[in-house]
């Protein structure tokens, strides 16, 4: 399976972006064939909505898991509608949290926040 | 006793005249509350619809209420191929497709692209609340207030609706009471007004933030002129500022406890206070001369 990580820098060696939204990068690793990619997210420049964007394109590389450190709630909304899974990462590198991953020690993401721009909390 | 000079019969009826600073908390409303109180009768007209303030001075009666909508877009998921040329067409990040297109409506702008360029006609319009007008009257001023619903995009169908032209009665001076700043929204409630009144405060941040305003009715071509507050003594940036660049000072308000007092009560200074009644006065009339002797607006 695919999972994706936003990140600081393209090396596996890399912190883990505090923004998902605004991530200058997304790690795609395939845990089966142990590949990585590094995506660079157009969403990150924009005015607004760039976690809707930037989980679009979650979404189009085929990702069936997020590493993440936060994640907004309209972001989630739409990799729940996809059912991609929101794991938070944990302190430690990329490679930290792909191992933490596949071993097993991660847990689910479950508080999203709230957009930065008055969404309502309803 | 109230002091009501004799030249207050000649005021020009019919002017709009806008009030806007570079920043919040500069004194707009208390320049616009007063200017409208100072006046025989007017129109005052909140267009400041993230955090209307004007309504707590006036306490106005009557009140009735209207609600503003704009368009978002709908989809019907049978028609809808899965295409995303929405998607990739909407510069605010307001569509999403995963198996079905999914609408963020706070994040839509109403720009109504998606619906434009749907291959499959999968798109309709449909009405979003996003705030309301309210109307009443405090003496002889009318008062409108827009108040836009908290987290939308953005306030300028409110302000189209407040400054609808049957909104400006004839016979009545119209004062605008602008948000802060120097964007759309405030773009929108300056471009009717015959005349702008820059707010500015006596510190260098005030000279950046008026600035701004600056440039902005002058790309506009409004004719226009400062009222200089929290005046102190010793140097005051602004003044220079306006000095500098051959700005028309219109007026200037003190630093003042007593006026301090009173707008932090909710009070109009003008009602309260002869000083103040003077000051705002005399500000309507430096106004007035200019909107008049401007001519061409």
């Amino acid at each position: 399976m695919k999972i994706a990580i936003p990140v600081d820098n393209k090396t596996l060696d890399t912190n883990i972006c505090a923004s998902f939204g605004r991530a200058p990068y997304f790690l795609v690793y395939d845990t089966e064939t142990k590949e990585s990619a590094f995506i660079e997210n157009t969403a990150a420049t924009s005015p607004g909505g760039a976690g809707i964007k930037a989980a679009q394109m979650i979404v189009d590389n085929k990702a069936a898991a997020l590493l993440t450190p936060r994640c907004g709630q309209n972001a989630a909304d739409v990799l729940n509608a996809a059912g991609i899974k929101i794991y938070k990462t944990i302190a430690g590198s990329a490679q930290d949290n792909i191992d933490a991953f596949t071993d097993g020690k991660l847990s689910l993401l479950d508080d999203f926040h709230a957009g930065f721009h008055g969404r309502r909390s309803n | 006793m109230i002091f009501t000079p004799a030249f207050m019969a000649a005021e020009a009826t019919d002017m709009k005249i806008a009030v806007l600073s570079g920043k919040g908390g500069t004194g707009k409303t208390l320049v616009t509350v007063n200017l409208a109180a100072a006046a025989k009768t007017a129109t005052y007209i909140d267009c400041d619809v993230e955090e209307p303030n004007g309504h707590l001075f006036f306490k106005p009666e009557g009140i009735t209420e209207e609600k503003v909508t704009v368009k978002i877009p709908m989809a019907d998921e049978e028609l809808c191929s899965g295409c995303r040329k929405c998607v990739n067409f909407c510069k605010f990040n307001a569509l999403a497709y995963t198996n079905k297109l999914i609408v963020f409506d706070e994040i839509c702008h109403s720009c109504g692209g998606c619906i434009l360029i749907c291959p499959e006609k999968a798109l309709t319009e449909k009405d979003k609340v996003i705030g309301t007008v309210q109307k009443g009257t405090s003496g002889n001023v009318s008062v409108y207030t827009g108040i836009m619903n908290v987290g939308e995009a953005s306030g300028v169908p409110i302000i189209k609706k407040l400054l609808e032209p049957e909104n400006q009665e004839a016979d009545k001076m119209t004062v605008i009471d602008c948000p802060p700043g120097s964007a759309c929204i405030v773009m929108e409630s300056i471009k009717d007004a015959d005349y702008c009144i820059l707010v500015a405060e006596p510190t260098l941040f005030g000279v950046h933030n008026l600035n701004m305003v600056y440039e902005l009715v002058t790309l506009f071509k409004k004719p226009f002129g400062v009222v200089l507050n929290k005046c102190l003594d010793g140097k005051n940036p602004a003044e220079t500022f306006c000095i500098e660049n051959n700005i028309k000072i219109l007026g200037r308000i003190p630093f003042d406890n007593e006026l301090g007092t009173l707008n932090s009560n909710a009070e109009i200074a003008v009602n309260e206070s002869e000083k103040y009644r003077e000051l705002f006065s005399v500000l309507l009339q430096t106004v007035t001369k200019e909107v008049q002797s401007c001519g061409s607006c």
